[in-house]
């Protein structure tokens, strides 16, 4: 695996692997010294064009960990201000010979254009409404470290699925790990042509009792004056998750940032089905785990840093 | 009536050709068989036997097993001038369709300023005649500016040589200008050529709305956006008794719409372009600008079946590239910021040919007969390959293949949907208006005897 673009690329042993690399470090972050010298002498470029705090951040802290070299570039405040192409960008970035670049972009298929454009491994962080692969990637990890395994169970993912890159890759994920699949929203907000990626569909949360997981999505308030939902409290009325409609054996599940009280209540957030906080936690372990795949896992690696040709496993303290 | 009557084109000496035992087929003549094509001053001098041509004095080209087609009208092509010479001039765009076999070709009027005046239209023909390869005419807006409000001088555009109007890029999406229009045009003819798009329906929408806008999460153009302006602007064109063109039809309903509409009498023709005859909405999964971005967008299977039986019903009449250059900035951007539009003038007819004919979707007849379908609409003559017309011609080989983009382009913009491709058919040469326009560099031709 040379980047990591979209979950449509990525096959379920694929997936499988990245999870498994994310237990082990996962074992790391309960010693007391957390950082390994695996990618020591070793270049990541992170690029945000986006506002972004889990994601960022947790990116920067796992090459951080994994003792890579951090370069940390947001849109505000750098050269794209004025109004360098993110070619060139990109172009500039790439003379630091950089091993990898974790893009995040306001629009679908930047990272692929940037895999084109420089000899790094491209980690796509977001690309506008397309995927947000590392996303699917720790909520698989954490509903599989819950549930064992994602054969049959079956998952709503609930809210704005039309201007979600995460109920696309996480609906594609989750099926790829066996899940059932059913995407529930208000007419306006399920994009049309959406059961071909192999999911249900439902304007009504009737029927959510079936499901082991709830996968509730951000409302945007933008949306109410673009006409996709005339309130955000009619919205809340008829979707938002609260206690009432969230049974005790049911997982819930959240990217985050929430909007308290319009597609979650606070009680629901803050219940013991609540799995945020996990997710939060997962998001670093399978961060460190994508960055050690693609830049030290597998046939492909590259020269190690220092004495020998492979990488240095995991496990030795730096 | 000849096509440089009406278009524009360089001043330049008429050729002496004798296109020796080729295979001449214009189906609307009733032509099919093998002939010695003899152009002389200006004209399809003659259709003799084959070897059979006097020579005297003439250039032979040997045609034995290739092709000689009426050359192709493409109504429909952004010369980018003014305004956008970077992308495309008069020079480099009349350059590029006679290497595609078009002998005329008419302008779009969404230029920087857009060509609103009397005057535009006066410049841009002297333009034409110092540096069109083939006839060229334009076509001026049909509001001010394109601003959709107030509609242009139209009887004095006409009277400076604008051949119709249309404000291509955009619709005219108020319906009573659109009314206002249509009545004037009883006043100021030409037909009235339209980009069918209800901007509210397609709103930011970079792809067709479908299962693969939903997979790749790019904001959609529902075929509705198309359908539901073709089927007001064909209620209006029937209720006032006037004559309008559709553009690009994208959309399967707006076929049937445009069908129903000819059916019952309104003055409705249609154009289809090669890209939405060949290409579906899955080549978006690809996330490529340069070559799969453009307005209206590539839909789905369903659709381009439909263009097709339009094409073959003649509900479809012709078959325009909408040629739309852009340079490599304006695409080497993400999907979504990239601009619309790809060039088509080069490949359209190898492109159908590799894809429609030699499949055997449609047959040669047909593609040439649509290829050149777009005069008619424009009250311009068709070509023609009748002993004593214009000579219009284009000496096709239909077995050699070619790489698109391989050696260039004659356009200055190399956006080409087939870039890359390699397609079956190429023009070797092209005669517009009795000139040679065109002729192929590796294509050696024959002594003169």
């Amino acid at each position: 695996m040379k980047h990591l673009l979209s979950i449509e690329q990525l096959s379920r042993e694929e997936i499988e692997a990245i999870l498994d690399r994310a237990e082990s470090f996962a074992e790391v972050g309960r010693r007391d010294i957390k950082k390994v010298p695996t990618l020591r002498g070793r270049t990541v470029v992170s690029l945000f064009y986006e506002a972004s705090t889990r994601t960022s951040s947790s990116f920067d802290l796992a090459a951080k960990r994994l003792s890579a070299d951090l370069v940390s570039v947001k849109a505000a405040g750098s050269s794209v201000e004025k109004g360098e192409s993110l070619k060139d960008t990109v172009a500039t970035l790439s003379a630091y010979d950089p091993a990898a670049i974790v893009i995040r972009h306001p629009y679908a298929g930047a990272a692929q254009m940037v895999a084109g454009w420089t000899a790094a491994a491209v980690v796509n962080a977001g690309d506008g409404k397309h995927e947000h692969p590392s996303q699917a990637l720790l909520d698989v990890y954490t509903l599989r470290r819950r549930l064992g395994s994602l054969q049959g169970v079956r998952i709503w993912i609930v809210g704005d699925v039309l201007h979600s890159r995460v109920a696309r890759s996480n609906l594609v994920a989750f099926g790829k790990m066996g899940a059932e699949v059913t995407v529930c929203g208000p007419p306006t907000l399920i994009p049309r042509g959406i059961e071909e990626l192999g999911c249900d569909v439902s304007h009504s949360l009737e029927g959510i009792e079936e499901a082991e997981v709830v996968y509730a999505l951000r409302m945007q308030k933008e949306r109410m004056s673009e006409s996709f939902v005339p309130s955000l409290r009619e919205y809340a009325a008829i979707f938002q998750i609260d206690t009432r409609r969230l049974s005790p054996r049911q997982l819930l599940m959240h990217p985050g940032p929430v909007n308290r009280g319009v597609e979650l209540s606070g009680e629901a957030i803050d219940s013991p089905q609540s799995l945020i906080a996990e997710q939060v936690a997962a998001g670093l372990v399978v961060r460190m785990a994508i960055l050690y795949e693609l830049l030290a896992g597998g046939e492909s690696a590259p020269a190690g840093e220092g004495e020998g040709s492979r990488p240095t496993p995991i496990g030795t303290p730096a | 009536m000849s096509l440089t009557d009406v278009l524009d084109v360089r001043p330049g000496e008429d050729a002496h050709l004798v296109l020796r035992r080729a295979t001449v087929l214009d189906p609307v003549v009733g032509i099919d068989s093998v002939h010695d094509v003899v152009v002389r001053d200006g004209k399809i001098a003659a259709l003799a036997a084959p070897g059979e041509a006097e020579t005297d004095g003439a250039e032979v080209v040997e045609g034995e097993g290739l092709h000689v087609f009426p050359a192709f009208f493409d109504p429909h092509v952004h010369l980018r001038t003014p305004g956008h010479e970077h992308k495309e001039d008069i020079e480099t765009g009349t350059r590029a369709a006679a290497a595609g076999g078009y002998c005329g070709i008419l302008a779009m009027a969404n230029t920087e300023p857009p060509v609103s005046t009397p005057a535009d239209i006066t410049s841009l023909r002297e333009q034409a005649r110092a540096g069109a390869s083939i006839p060229v005419g334009f076509l001026a807006t049909v509001t001010r500016d394109m601003q959709g409000t107030e509609l242009t001088e139209m009887v004095e555009l006409r009277e400076a040589g604008a051949i119709g109007f249309s404000d291509d890029g955009l619709p005219i999406a108020d319906a009573g200008v659109m009314r206002r229009a249509l009545q004037y045009q009883h006043l100021c003819g030409g037909n009235i050529a339209l980009h069918e798009e209800d901007p509210r329906l397609s709103m930011g929408g970079a792809m067709h709305e479908g299962p693969v806008s939903a997979a790749l999460g790019l904001a959609a153009i529902p075929s509705v956006s198309e359908s539901t302006l073709v089927a007001r602007d064909a209620a209006l064109a029937g209720y006032e008794n006037a004559r309008i063109h559709v553009q690009h039809l994208s959309a399967a309903e707006s076929v049937e719409i445009v069908r129903a509409a000819k059916a019952a009498g309104v003055q409705i023709s249609a154009e289809a372009s090669p890209h939405h005859l060949c290409l579906t909405d899955e080549e978006v999964r690809s996330l490529d600008p340069h070559r799969f971005k453009m307005n209206p967008p590539l839909r789905e299977e369903r659709d381009r079946q439909a263009l097709i039986e339009g094409l073959r019903d003649g509900t479809i009449e012709c078959i325009a590239t909408d040629h739309a250059p852009h340079q490599p900035e304006e695409k080497d951007v993400p999907f979504e910021q990239a601009a619309f539009g790809v060039t088509g003038l080069e490949t359209a007819f190898a492109a159908l040919h590799t894809d429609l004919v030699l499949p055997g979707v449609i047959d040669l007849g047909l593609l040439v007969e649509r290829m050149a379908g777009g005069a008619e609409p424009f009250d311009l003559a068709r070509p023609s390959l009748e002993p004593g017309a214009e000579a219009n011609v284009v000496l096709c080989d239909l077995g050699a293949e070619w790489t698109v983009g391989e050696d260039g382009y004659e356009s200055r913009s190399a956006n080409s949907w087939c870039a890359g491709r390699t397609l079956t058919g190429r023009v070797l040469m092209t005669v517009a208006a009795g000139q040679v326009a065109f002729r192929l560099r590796s294509f050696s031709l024959g002594v003169a005897a």
